[in-house]
């Protein structure tokens, strides 16, 4: 007897939901992104107004000043959703164990002169601060933002800031002793230089309107934080002193920074382009916070690069200015 | 003149692959037997890194592609920024 094996195609009648083929139609399969991200956000039938905050719905478009006729147009270009996300950053996370593997088994911080590594630690500690702020101010956006293309990524973005204070952490423990990192905290609570910045953070952890946060944090400030100390002061200033240890363990930064421009950019350039209202107010958000953030950067970038720093903080605004040129807000 | 092909299995990582190829040539054809992608193309086809890494909004390494690729006809000539399929008749 012999036995005939045949395979056969079962075709599916269709090819995602309902709701999905509402956005990317129906004549190919959607991709995980869209499935995970697309009018997912919950809008209709909520039980009772959050006590703490009666004039909203739980979820609530209009805790924004923004309009959009629909928050799904805030996709992100990078299509993240959990998985994708979670292993790109798994390989992130190797690439920087492997550095620390060969920045300890050569000991290549005992080969940085003292003077460096303290410079890099005086700088860089109190950095923690600043992104512990990023992360809670994303974790805010992710809860009282709305729609999922817009809330998901920010979600992700906040864990990412946390994942960055993180690594100054570690690095602070390789350069030194553990106390460095209370003497980081200490010059972010006391010394002058770092006032103005705490006091910006300080003022966007209140920050009410999830899009202003979003312009706040994420573009104005970020936008020209991590250019100046990971550019500037770390891969340039520090590496050419012979602190390219401090580099390598700092890599997941400005990596990370280009990477999630893009996502940033996309938003405010959709948000910007759908009505003349919606790009006067954020154009209006970005001046008053970048124009804010660089003056509180400013001492900062002098204790980072001395006379110079003045000079590179203004490259990283010009630099800002040109995505913000291209992402349609600013003629 | 006669086909190159390619094939990958049928799934999340090979997406943006497909696509990508889809759309740097234009005479390619995919047909989507059980579990994979099998893409033909007259005389040649390219894979170029560009074209995905703006797919998926990402850096994105050209020999990730072996993961998920099954079999191929044509002569191969590949570097970092491109892989193409042809034959030299």
């Amino acid at each position: 007897m012999s036995v005939d094996l045949h395979t056969r195609e079962i075709k599916p009648l269709r090819n995602t939901f309902t709701h999905t083929a509402k956005y990317v139609g129906n004549d190919k399969p959607a991709s995980r992104y869209q499935e995970a991200t697309l009018d997912t956000q919950p809008t209709d039938n909520f039980h009772y107004r959050p006590t703490w905050d009666p004039e909203h719905e739980l979820f609530d478009a209009s805790r924004s000043a923004i309009k959009l006729a629909d928050w799904n147009v805030l996709r992100d270009p990078r299509q993240y959703y959990y998985a994708t996300w979670t292993m790109a950053r798994a390989r992130q996370q190797d690439a920087i164990e492997s550095s620390y593997d060969f920045v300890q088994s050569r000991g290549l911080v005992g080969k940085m002169s003292d003077a460096v590594r303290s410079k890099a630690c005086e700088v860089l500690m109190p950095l923690r601060h600043v992104a512990w702020g990023g992360n809670m101010n994303n974790s805010s956006i992710g809860a009282y933002g709305y729609g999922t293309p817009f809330t998901a990524p920010a979600m992700f973005h906040a864990m990412d800031h946390l994942g960055a204070a993180q690594f100054i952490t570690r690095l602070g423990l390789a350069l030194d002793e553990p106390a460095i990192l209370d003497a980081g905290k200490n010059d972010w609570l006391n010394t002058a230089c770092w006032q103005p910045l705490r006091h910006y953070v300080e003022d966007t952890l209140v920050m009410q309107d999830p899009f202003e946060l979003f312009i706040a944090q994420n573009l104005a400030l970020d936008g020209q934080l991590y250019p100046l100390i990971y550019g500037n002061f770390v891969d340039d200033h520090i590496a050419l002193q012979g602190g390219t240890a401090v580099s390598m363990l700092a890599a997941f930064m400005p990596e990370w920074h280009l990477e999630s421009a893009r996502w940033i950019d996309a938003v405010v350039k959709v948000a910007a382009a759908e009505s003349e209202p919606n790009r006067q107010l954020i154009s209006g958000w970005l001046k008053t916070w970048a124009d804010r953030a660089q003056a509180a950067l400013t001492p900062v970038a002098e204790l980072a690069l001395g006379t110079s720093g003045v000079d590179a903080l203004q490259e990283a605004r010009d630099a800002l200015d040109l995505r913000c040129k291209k992402a349609g807000l600013i003629a | 003149m006669s086909n190159v092909f390619i094939a990958f299995q049928d799934n999340e990582d090979s997406r943006p692959i497909i696509e990508a190829i889809l759309a740097d040539n234009a005479a390619a054809q995919a047909t989507y037997p059980t579990g994979l992608v099998k893409i033909d193309a007259p005389g040649s086809l390219v894979i170029r890194r560009e074209t995905i890494e703006e797919l998926v909004g990402r850096s994105f390494d050209l020999q990730q592609i072996h993961v998920n690729l099954v079999t191929l006809s044509g002569h191969i000539d590949e570097d970092d920024d491109q892989l193409s399929l042809s034959w030299n008749n």
